[in-house]
């Protein structure tokens, strides 16, 4: 399970809003505790480095982003827990594409944008054999 | 040489909780192979199948990305620090067609192409596709990176399964839970004579990794049902629905609604066949068509009505064939339409489709948010409830009382050709639709026994005989002539 305050999920809500109709992407800093609990203490936007037109359904953090928060992270103590993406005008499912490109413990939080405004959220972890994603408690 | 690589935090479970790993390398590909011997499970997340490294996986040595050097071969020294980092990439489901531009590279060349290569034995092995510019090297490699869901390995899932994985798709999920019986080699060719007895899924894997060893199997050894779907469905891109019941197709429209996914949709009868592509985001979805299951029994199942053994092959193929076109994003899939074949008189005929506004499930308000029963929505009894009486008698009783000379008169209600194949002695053919205009053929005084193949249409008979108004006594026959053949007298064929 991921705890996340509101005001963080809040921030991601709002960020998907903002970059709609394009996905928007950012990490989650935080601390990895007993029996895969995950907890948020803040988020941490980062550009979608996709070309614009495949913005619209696909994101990319490149590593050197990834290692610039990661740095920041060590810096106050934390970890990167996870990340989080929209999907503009689609279900907070996660897609095949997503399942390809994930790694295992990490949080991966999907937020449904429809016509510019936050729905769905939910929060995904990968099978350790990568087999599929399952959905993970969100608690705030 | 000693290098140390640093493992990444997700990562480290594999690697014995350790976020840094001395090994001995000369290259930064032997470093991760060195690592990947010692921590197997490692390997997985960092090289495909293939055995390449995975295209969103970067590998630093010192601070410089490999890629901007020689890649894995690139040359390490004592001391060197190499990082594993991903880069994370994500995206969502819907636009399957705009993966060709979404993946092509970006032009600084530092980030990932992000569609599986294909190996030169798979280049030779899908070359016939590959000098079609309508597939491609980008179409081949967008089957290979696509996943397919099959429900059913039946009549229409066995060519669909091996066109599937004929034509390179990456991934194919199979869920039955079905064993291979003799009467199904008629149709279902993905399965053989060494095969009855066996698990449909386990033959099914057996024949397609034997065509294509670069596929991925996933066998769902399970009946699908409102708690399995959503969960099973969420991790394919495509959904092809190959099963022979009402509950289960309006459970997999449904589903395919919920998740967002295209069901490409077949079905088949005696001599006719369907197919479409229900895609609630394009176009109609299968209740938009049936907003109502037929009443239980109208409609009778290719067990009790037949099929022509080809038919699910043209069928099957059709759904194959879209299934490949909505992965390559091509045009003019069948959605709107519905298409209908008639194999007897070798007619193709088209149907325009609507998307009804009012559909409870994809319409503009729906009301199903969520599975349901639809063993229930389709009226089908519950094992709660508690069926009417009607006498029955078991295939040993009645040899038995038969054999101490009691008069009973056998009535078959199956059509004539069944008769053909084999009877119970003594009987009396009067087919199911004709029971009530013949119904003065069946003498009252006497007890009458009703049969049919499985039970089903002499239950039907009786009920019908009742309401008719018939004063003698009926029972029928638990589990039809198929019984009489199991229990009683083997040498009568089973069909």
């Amino acid at each position: 399970m991921i705890a996340i305050s509101q005001p963080d999920l809040e921030m991601i809500c709002r960020h998907g809003e903002r970059d709609y109709p394009f996905e928007c992407c950012g990490l989650m800093l935080g601390r990895f505790e007993a029996a895969g609990r995950k907890v948020v203490s803040e988020t941490y936007p980062i550009s979608n480095a996709r070309e614009e037109e495949a913005k619209r359904n696909r994101f990319l953090i490149r590593p050197e982003e990834l290692l610039r928060g990661e740095k920041y992270a060590r810096e106050k103590g934390l970890d990167v827990v996870g990340f989080y993406h929209s999907h503009p005008d689609d279900r907070a499912v996660p897609s095949q594409y997503d399942l390809e490109h994930a790694w295992p413990t990490y949080s991966y939080i999907v937020v449904a944008i429809e016509k510019g405004h936050a729905a769905d959220l939910r929060s995904l972890e990968m099978e350790p054999d990568r087999s599929q994603f399952n959905e993970e408690e969100v608690a705030s | 040489m000693p290098v140390t690589v640093t493992i990444p935090t997700p990562l480290r479970q594999f690697a014995g909780a350790q976020s840094e790993i001395e090994v001995e390398a000369k290259t930064a590909g032997e470093a991760l192979d060195q690592l990947t011997s010692v921590h197997a499970e490692l390997r997985r997340h960092l090289f495909s199948d293939q055995n390449a490294l995975r295209n969103f996986v970067n590998v630093y040595v010192n601070d410089d990305d490999i890629r901007h050097s020689d890649g894995l071969d690139t040359a390490l020294k004592e001391g060197d620090q190499v990082l594993i980092v991903p880069s994370i990439a994500g995206g969502s489901v819907a636009q399957l067609e705009n993966l060709s531009t979404a993946e092509s590279a970006p032009a600084d060349g530092s980030q990932n192409d992000v569609l599986p290569m294909l190996s030169n034995e798979e280049i030779a092995r899908y070359s016939r596709h590959l000098i079609m510019p309508e597939v491609g090297m980008t179409g081949q490699r967008k089957l290979k990176a696509a996943s397919v869901l099959m429900i059913g390995t039946g009549g229409l899932g066995a060519p669909l399964g091996m066109y599937l994985a004929a034509a390179g798709v990456g991934r194919l999920g199979l869920v039955d839970f079905d064993v291979v019986d003799a009467s199904n080699l008629q149709r279902q060719i993905i399965h053989g004579t060494k095969d009855v007895g066996r698990p449909k899924i386990a033959s099914a894997r057996d024949r397609i990794q034997d065509i294509n060893p670069h596929v991925e199997i996933e066998t769902h050894e399970t009946r699908l049902t409102s708690e399995n779907a959503l969960r099973l469905f969420v991790n394919y891109d495509v959904i092809v629905d190959g099963t022979d019941n009402f509950p289960t197709r309006y459970l997999v429209n449904d589903a395919c609604v919920l998740t967002g996914k295209p069901n490409v949709y077949g079905s088949i009868f005696r001599f006719e066949g369907q197919a479409s592509v229900f895609w609630a985001e394009r176009g109609p979805c299968y209740r938009c068509l049936y907003p109502e299951p037929p009443p239980p029994g109208l409609v009778p199942s290719c067990a009790e009505g037949g099929v022509l053994g080809v038919l699910p092959g043209i069928i099957g193929a059709i759904q194959a064939n879209e299934t490949i076109k909505i992965i390559l994003g091509a045009p003019d899939i069948l959605v709107n339409r519905l298409l209908l074949f008639d194999a007897w008189r070798l007619r193709f005929r088209e149907l325009k489709l609507r998307k009804n506004p009012d559909c409870p499930v994809c319409g503009n308000h729906p009301t199903i948010k969520e599975l349901i029963d639809y063993e229930e929505f389709c009226g089908l009894p519950q094992q709660t409830e508690v069926k009417p009486t009607m006498e029955e008698i078991t295939a040993t009783e009645l040899k038995k009382r038969l054999d101490q000379g009691d008069d009973i008169q056998i009535i078959d209600v199956r059509e004539p050709n069944e008769y053909e194949i084999g009877k119970i002695p003594n009987s009396k053919l009067i087919p199911l639709g004709q029971v009530l205009n013949r119904m003065n053929e069946i003498d009252a005084e006497r007890e009458t026994v009703v049969h049919c193949k499985m039970g089903g249409r002499s239950a039907k008979a009786i009920d019908a005989l009742h309401r008719a108004g018939f004063a003698g006594k009926l029972m029928n026959l638990q589990g039809g002539i198929t019984a009489w053949s199991n229990d009683v007298d083997p040498s009568v064929p089973k069909y």
